[in-house]
């Protein structure tokens, strides 16, 4: 090899070695959540909402904008991961931790099982597809009324203490923490995967899918790889709401679940590990403000904001960091 | 100078005093409301929001002396227990209230209870309609109805004038059980029975089939419990177009499927139809006459209160009772004991109480009929039920 070469193949390795480096900013979500916990003591249990949210809204940023499955269905495994944690509190085993993890694995299931259907389809069609499976779920849960209570939601949940040591209390400072915690090793293990060749692969997949096929990658096995692993991390956001609320009920699986949650990645930036990051609090705080001001019509505030985000920020708020990051480096 | 600084302490002094005195001498009871005020599922919660706001409009004359009320507003967005909840803490939490009302969808007043008890805050239960729900915390009163409540006596007054052989037709989830149980229990106590019963999606209002099934098995009657709304008007509509009317069978149901805000849409279709229900606009009380017009003042004269309107007018009203009797300072165990023996003969809805042991509505069951009055139809109530408990904890009281 000549001494160009081997710098280019050097240089390249350095890059694709820097792509996955933490960056200062990167501890930026984390600092704000616990500085958050300090700064906004009242408002805990809605943070607790938000990391939950924010752990579900990663789960579809893991399929739809790394993987590229269009899907409608997603809370289809927020759903199963909170029925699982909310029957297993129900039938005295209310060991939170446990009930997460088990709720982990039969999302993980579902999304394996389904994913086979649902992986074969393309475009339209899968996102019926998507959409069918949760709609399948939700009138099964409704249906099976003495397992699931049906609509007026399951009965008799008891959460235990985490670790046997800290209650879900009134004021919401152990439900933050541990979604907190949750969200945390999530977001670590989601990090390693987007960057890892596998996640790579996942790219090249929602970018060419023919060219991924012509250069021998298992196309349809990483598709069903990501979509259980997404199911798994949506199981354990469902079970964290089931534990914190110590409650389900059938809207856990409902439609506007998977709809809103996809809004609001739209608004953070899809496909970037942080669009979720920015996105979910963003709509949620907004929703929470307007509703406090206007209980009635906060959604015109809610649609505006998302008029004006589609219309001039194309890739959400982290489209526009990087619009502005480009204009900046070129003055340089 | 001297003379100045002696008068401008005075004057500080005098305003800081007045400053601390002012919450001292003026009491405010803090009520939050959690209903439904937004998306597809809002209807009765504003419908709800009006009736409460209106009350409190109303008599805000007739609480103690320097007492005020301050209303903090809260919107669930649907069947969401969790959003519920959430709002439950923060209000308790963030907001100090004093007491919390409203919750349309069961679910979410569900998961509230275990807050309620832990925090020992009075719930005013203003819709919320199942019936294990007043036993999930001491500290939840309900001044609405349960399913089995209102259709039981439907069966009953069915097997009492000959339409003994009843088909049911039930909404697929838990209110259209209650509402098939309830009526197979009525119907059954005097002497009819349920011939046939089906249940439809809740999702996708295509009611031809079923009804069609219900027409080719001609029994006397049918019952129907659908939520009411848009599907009511589609459920009535399918009801016309396959003539069950002239085929001999007879409807019979619960006001959600006549509600009175979805009457107007109706055309013609739903006159004569029979139905059991705990409140009509068209009820010719004093008090109820008293209280429509206040309410076509306040909101215009094609608006038409409906019995949730009515439950957030009676849950205020049960608050400002409680704020009365203590003169606006109570804790959760002092207003339960309050809330738990109320009893009224001046609500739109005639007399009703709150059952002590239970916490759940002790009210009239009226049977009404559809009726043209001045151009408009309006449900006629012709029988009374009288003082109707809750059916659902009779029969789990008893198999204990």
């Amino acid at each position: 090899m000549t001494a160009v070469a081997e710098r280019v193949v050097a240089s390249a390795a350095e890059t694709f070695a820097r792509r996955h480096r933490f960056r200062w900013y990167e501890a930026l979500p984390w600092l704000v959540a616990v500085a958050g916990y300090f700064a906004f003591p009242d408002y805990l249990a809605l943070g607790s909402q938000i990391l939950a949210t924010i752990l579900f809204a990663l789960s579809v940023d893991l399929v739809l904008g790394y993987g590229g499955i269009i899907t409608l269905g997603q809370a289809a495994f927020f759903g199963a991961g909170a029925y699982t944690a909310g029957l297993l509190a129900a039938h005295g085993m209310g060991a939170p931790v446990i009930g997460l993890l088990i709720a982990a694995v039969a999302a993980a299931l579902v999304g394996l099982i389904s994913g086979v259907v649902v992986l074969r389809t393309h475009g339209l069609t899968q996102l019926m597809m998507t959409l069918m499976v949760a709609v399948m779920l939700h009138e099964a849960a409704n249906k099976a009324n003495t397992v699931t209570g049906g609509a007026d939601g399951l009965q008799g949940m008891e959460v235990g203490p985490v670790f046997g040591l800290f209650h879900f209390d009134l004021y919401g400072n152990t439900a933050y923490f541990y979604c907190l915690a949750a969200l945390f090793i999530c977001w670590f293990v989601m990090r390693r995967i987007v960057h890892s060749p596998f996640g790579r692969s996942l790219t090249g997949i929602r970018e060419n899918e023919a060219r991924m096929h012509a250069i021998g990658s298992p196309v349809f096995r990483r598709r069903l790889v990501a979509y259980t692993i997404s199911a798994a991390m949506a199981g354990v956001s469902g079970a964290l709401v089931a534990q914190t609320t110590q409650f389900v009920a059938t809207d856990a699986l409902g439609f506007e679940r998977s709809g809103n949650v996809l809004i609001m990645l739209l608004l953070g930036g899809i496909g970037r590990l942080y669009g979720a990051f920015i996105g979910v609090p963003l709509y949620m705080i907004a929703q929470d403000r307007f509703a406090a001001i206007d209980p009635v019509y906060w959604y015109f505030w809610i649609g505006l904001l998302l008029v004006l985000m589609v219309t001039f920020a194309r890739g959400g708020v982290l489209g526009i960091v990087d619009r502005v990051g480009a204009v900046l480096r070129r003055r340089r | 100078m001297h003379v100045q600084r002696t008068w401008f302490y005075g004057v500080a002094v005098a305003a800081l005093g007045a400053v601390l005195a002012f919450p001292a001498a003026a009491e405010t009871v803090k009520i939050g409301i959690i209903t439904t005020y937004s998306g597809p599922l809002a209807p009765p919660g504003i419908s709800m929001d009006k009736g409460l706001t209106l009350y409190a409009k109303l008599h805000s004359k007739d609480l103690p002396k320097g007492v005020t009320v301050e209303i903090i507003r809260r919107d669930d967005t649907g069947i969401a227990p969790d959003v519920a909840k959430r709002l439950a803490q923060e209000l308790i939490t963030r907001d100090h209230v004093n007491i919390i009302g409203g919750v349309v969808y069961s679910p979410n007043a569900l998961a509230m209870a275990p807050v309620m008890t832990e925090a020992k805050m009075p719930f005013v239960d203003m819709n919320a309609a199942a019936a294990v729900l007043t036993t999930k915390s001491p500290y939840i009163v309900r001044d609405s109805f349960t399913l089995q409540q209102i259709s039981m006596p439907m069966g009953e007054w069915a097997a009492k004038h000959g339409f003994n052989q009843a088909y049911t037709v039930v909404s697929d989830y838990a209110p259209g059980w209650d509402a098939e149980d309830g009526f197979k229990i009525g119907i059954e106590h005097d002497g009819g029975k349920v011939v046939g019963s089906v249940r439809v999606p809740v999702q996708n209002p295509d009611f031809t089939p079923f009804l069609q099934r219900v027409k080719d098995l001609k029994p006397k009657s049918l019952f129907i419990f659908v939520p009411g709304g848009p599907q009511s008007t589609q459920m009535m509509k399918t009801y016309n177009e396959l003539n069950l009317k002239k085929a001999g069978i007879t409807l019979v149901t619960t006001q959600d499927l006549l509600i009175d805000s979805e009457l107007p849409k109706m055309a013609d279709i739903p006159l004569g139809v029979v139905s059991s229900g705990s409140y009509s606009a068209a009820a010719t009380r004093p008090a109820n006459k008293a209280f429509v017009t206040a309410w076509h003042k306040e909101y215009g004269a094609n608006d038409v209160p409906d019995f949730v309107a009515i439950q957030g007018w009676d849950g205020m009203a049960m608050i400002y009772d409680l704020i009365k009797k203590t003169g606006g300072k109570f804790t959760g165990d002092e207003a339960m004991k309050i809330l738990k023996n109320y009893k009224t003969t001046e609500s739109p809805r005639g007399p009703f109480m709150i059952d002590p042991l239970t916490g759940d509505i002790v009210q009239n069951i009226y049977i009404r009929r559809v009726e043209k009055i001045d151009g408009k139809l309006a449900n006629v109530e012709f029988e009374t039920f009288p003082m109707v408990k809750d059916p659902w904890k009779q029969m789990h009281a008893a198999a204990k």
